[in-house]
């Protein structure tokens, strides 16, 4: 049988828990599925009482002694409360003193089905904005599976924006380049599964696109697997589960285009609060959103280019 | 109530040994007269980062360090004599407060953020009683090893303090908190911003906890004892000479326990040697800067 996410999630636990020495910590484990059977009922789990500062700093003070403890934000909303000594301490020490705290903080994004304005949150841009701390977004297996070996090849603490959503994904996500692309659409998050989508509905009207796949967000790297189908498609968008204001949809369309000189656009959650009612959700970008502004974006260019045809 | 003599238990000095006594104002003497130092070399403009003087408060880690070894240390900004008390390096410190690439945090940290791996301290970022659920979380992970964490009175207020120390109970982890309580947080007074003590809230979470002036034989009694039985809480009745951060001061300290202990270790006999100890560190500190200022910066 192929392994889901939440199945590599948990067997690379048991084995970090049972042959690994480590630790893992968070509130409310055992007594609520296990966090959507991710964690193995095994031991070296830790139940943390709901003490949203002195948790984290109580699995920061563990990953110092060299447990590597996995730290789990069971809703990403919390990570304002849990920040602290995360960012502050985890990922300076090591500037600080040379000293590495690794820790994995295995934080939790969701929406949808009225979870509301606290508990559907995606926050990955802020620990994108902290120095000493690794951010990635893995949604299959096999990135879960390449997020664990450099956290365990290294000593920084690293922040892994998980999507509840992709708990179920068994297949790898491979980039899709074309040779004739009208556009480089970049994903992250839980976007990525929206934008496979729209990529669909887009082929009905003619738009053919580049989908690159970003899992790594910090350290971020301008490769040729990111800049080769931008500058052969000449536009791009990336699509983020977070906020598009200073989040990372925004940052990256700006590496894309200082990098390029070609028009990138960012597409993220809108600038309001999200409501329980379905009408007032506010999450990942709609594949009818992300086409909308590909088709905006696409046929604009087109227009532009009659007209400067005539 | 007289916090100068709170909880003072009559002749257990008389307990001690002289090498005991004496080892504890050994330590005293570092702090002080490395203190008086760095008072000076900031007041000549030597030491651009903020400092945070110890002095008054020497002999609260000078008896800890001088009746438990080999734990893991987590302190607070404060810590100047928590370092030098357990034998922190003091060139290094020196160093790191002249922001030299050769400081115990390569001059990343200045006075706020010092640690020395040889002695098992870890370092402290520089926030207010986040030492305190880290030195917990090393506890539970680091099973048979003692760990002790200073903080203030002001981090006591701190809500993730009791929650780290309400699991340390929990998990029965082997931790010393000693809150070296000055009553000032910066400058407000305890008075004005809570009506409730520390000890009491330890008490309720179910650990042996004891309020106490800052008499060094008096925390070397109560650490001996609740050693055994981990964790433990003392609140250390003490009196900061100086301002929170920088040299400056408000007037006379309401007491200076560095004489009391003079004049207690006459009262015991050891007057000379207590004599002999506090010219010879004064002599040391003062070569070991003077040392360090003649020596270049390696950057």
């Amino acid at each position: 049988m192929e392994r889901t996410v939440a199945d590599t999630i948990r067997e690379l636990t048991r084995k970090h828990l049972e042959k690994g020495n480590g630790l893992l910590l968070s509130q409310a484990v055992s007594a609520v599925g296990w966090i959507s059977n991710t964690v193995p009922n095994c031991q070296g789990v830790v139940d943390l009482p709901i003490a949203d500062v002195a948790g984290p700093g109580i699995a920061v003070g563990a990953a110092i002694v060299g447990r590597r403890p996995i730290f789990v934000i069971r809703f990403q909303d919390f990570v304002f409360l849990n920040a602290s000594p995360l960012v502050m301490y985890a990922a300076k020490s090591k500037d600080i003193f040379g000293v590495g705290v690794p820790i994995l903080i295995r934080a939790l994004a969701d929406e949808g089905h009225g979870l509301g304005p606290v508990h559907s949150g995606c926050f990955h841009s802020i620990f994108m904005h902290m120095p000493g701390m690794r951010v990635c977004a893995p949604m299959t297996p096999g990135e879960y599976e390449e997020a664990w070996e450099v956290f365990l090849a290294n000593d920084e603490p690293m922040f892994l924006s998980e999507h509840r959503r992709s708990f179920k994904c068994k297949s790898e996500m491979p980039d899709i380049v074309l040779d004739n692309a009208d556009i480089t659409i970049f994903a992250i998050s839980l976007a990525r599964f929206n934008v496979l989508e729209a990529v669909e509905m887009l082929k009905d009207d003619g738009i053919k696109c580049n989908v690159v796949h970003i899992m790594w967000l910090k350290p971020f790297t301008l490769s040729s697997k990111l800049l080769e189908p931008l500058e052969c498609s000449g536009r791009g968008l990336v699509v983020d589960s977070g906020f598009e204001i200073a989040g990372a949809s925004q940052s990256i369309a700006y590496e894309l285009m200082i990098a390029t000189g070609l028009p990138v656009k960012a597409a993220g959650r809108y600038d309001r609060s999200t409501g329980v009612a379905q009408h007032l959700e506010n999450g990942t970008p709609t594949p009818l959103r992300i086409a909308e502004i590909v088709k905006d974006m696409v046929q604009n260019r087109k227009m532009a280019a009659k007209h400067h045809e005539r | 109530m007289n916090l100068a003599t709170l909880g003072m238990i009559p002749n257990l000095p008389d307990s001690f040994s002289g090498d005991e006594s004496l080892a504890v104002f050994r330590r005293m003497c570092l702090t002080r007269y490395f203190e008086l130092r760095v008072l000076k070399a900031h007041d000549d403009g030597m030491i651009n980062c903020p400092v945070y003087l110890s002095i008054g408060q020497e002999s609260i880690s000078a008896a800890v360090a001088t009746v438990i070894s080999d734990y893991y240390i987590f302190t607070q900004h404060r810590a100047h004599s928590v370092y030098l008390a357990f034998g922190g390096d003091p060139v290094k410190l020196i160093d790191e407060l002249l922001g030299r690439p050769s400081g115990c945090s390569g001059g990343m940290g200045g006075s706020a953020a010092i640690q020395d791996s040889n002695i098992k301290m870890i370092g402290h970022h520089g926030l207010v009683g986040e030492n305190v659920p880290l030195a917990v979380g090393a506890a539970l992970g680091a099973p048979g090893e003692n760990v002790v964490s200073f903080f203030g009175d002001a981090a006591a207020e701190e809500d993730y303090v009791f929650a780290a120390m309400g699991f340390a109970v929990t998990h029965k982890l082997p931790v010393l908190f000693v809150c070296e309580d000055n009553g000032l947080s910066v400058l407000t007074p305890k008075s004005d911003r809570r009506n409730w003590e520390m000890t009491d809230v330890s008490r309720s979470l179910g650990m042996p906890s004891v309020d106490v002036t800052d008499d060094p034989w008096l925390i070397a009694h109560y650490v001996k004892q609740f050693t055994a039985n981990l964790p433990a809480f003392i609140n250390c009745r003490t009196c900061r000479h100086r301002w929170h951060v920088g040299t400056g001061i408000d007037g006379p300290p309401e007491w200076d326990r560095f004489a009391f202990v003079k004049e207690q270790l006459s009262a015991l006999g050891l007057a000379l040697p207590a004599d002999t100890i506090e010219i010879e560190t004064k002599q040391y500190v003062e070569n070991l800067w003077n040392e360090r200022l003649q020596t270049p910066s390696e950057s």
